[in-house]
């Protein structure tokens, strides 16, 4: 190396980034320039990490840890828009929100749904689940039979399945008519443990 | 059919930080934030219209030298005088990178700009030529030139 590119190497001490300040700035600009399409952040809670992604018209997904951040982030880019950025703030009032549900101090939720991520049958079947109140139980019958096809139970159980905004849109108030719990998403246990804080079960 | 596009957050995490140092050589330390913020935002603002995702490390590069060159155009264009801090305009319109070798770094702004971003992405990125032509969009032996053109050249300044 000569003493030419030895110098030159030198302009390589450089100070290094402040991330927290980089994307401090990304998101107040973002949010000015109206480009934070979706906004995500994840929190804590009783039934383990939580992502919760918004848009400006609403949450358009919450997701149980199981769920790999990169595919939950991914399908949003490609479905909803690629700009998604992890800015919590715009999302303070749904994780506020969860925070006292989870307390057992919320019933119902204001936040309203983005419902992008949902096609078809589905949407009337998560619809008519998000009427469903705090504490009470429907069965897979009757959420088709408010979707206007009361002979779909399977295809209302599919479109549950594929709730992108669990909890919130309560498909955990839907049970089989004969007794069964039936599935859930996040699995038997959380839909249990949710059950039990509304003292459904 | 819908182009396959990472979300912008994991473009962020993947190259803000070597952005960062690459504009630090590009256009010294004082502005390199800012013109990280300039690009990220500019880059964010264009995202959705992108028609492929190939390259786009390549990409935010682009945009990070054109937004280095609006912002030393604007220097440039300054009022002088006795006002409040400005710098006069026969002065670099960008600072360098260490401020004991300032004639180098006045030399290394001067150059044409792909010699320019090689030299930086070769020696304040220390990059590889295959690097340095990735993130370019140029080949390994285009970058290789590139460079040893800027060296030439800055010799040259530098032996005056």
């Amino acid at each position: 190396m000569s003493e030419l590119e030895r110098r030159l190497a030198r302009g390589g001490d450089v100070p290094p980034l402040d991330a927290e300040r980089l994307g401090a700035a990304l998101r107040s600009r973002a949010e000015a320039e109206g480009l934070l399409d979706v906004a995500y952040a994840s929190m804590d809670s009783p039934l383990g990490e939580l992502l919760v992604a918004t848009t400006p018209r609403g949450l358009v997904r919450l997701a149980y840890a199981e769920e790999a951040p990169e595919s939950v982030l991914g399908e949003l880019a490609r479905r909803v828009s690629p700009r998604v950025l992890r800015a919590p703030q715009r999302t303070d009032a749904v994780r506020r929100e969860l925070e006292a549900y989870f307390a057992g101090k919320l019933s119902a939720f204001s936040t309203p749904v983005d419902w992008s991520l949902v096609r078809g049958f589905a949407v009337d079947v998560l619809r008519a689940t998000a009427t469903v109140p705090f504490g009470e139980l429907t069965t897979y019958r009757d959420v088709a039979g408010a979707a206007g096809s009361p002979r779909a139970a399977r295809a209302a159980g599919n479109a549950l399945g594929s709730n992108p905004v669990p909890i919130v849109v309560p498909c955990h108030r839907v049970v089989h008519a004969g007794g069964g719990l039936g599935g859930y998403t996040g699995g038997l246990d959380r839909k249990r443990w949710l059950l039990s804080l509304e003292g459904a079960i | 059919m819908s182009v396959q596009l990472p979300p912008f957050q994991a473009l962020v995490d993947a190259h803000a930080v070597e952005l960062h140092r690459f504009l630090v050589g590009f256009v010294g330390p004082d502005e390199a934030e800012d013109c990280l913020q300039d690009t990220l935002i500019a880059a964010l603002r264009a995202y959705p219209r992108l028609d492929h995702g190939d390259n786009l490390r390549a990409w935010l590069y682009t945009i990070a030298r054109r937004k280095a060159t609006d912002l030393a155009r604007s220097r440039a264009r300054r009022p002088t005088g006795p006002m409040d801090g400005l710098k006069p305009a026969n002065e670099p319109a960008v600072d360098p990178v260490e401020p004991a070798d300032e004639g180098l770094w006045a030399a290394v702004r001067a150059l044409p700009a792909k010699q320019r971003a090689a030299v930086v992405h070769r020696f304040v990125t220390d990059l590889e030529y295959r690097g340095v032509g990735e993130r370019m969009g140029i080949s390994e032996e285009a970058a290789r030139q590139n460079v040893s053109a800027a060296l030439r050249r800055l010799r040259k300044e530098m032996d005056r």
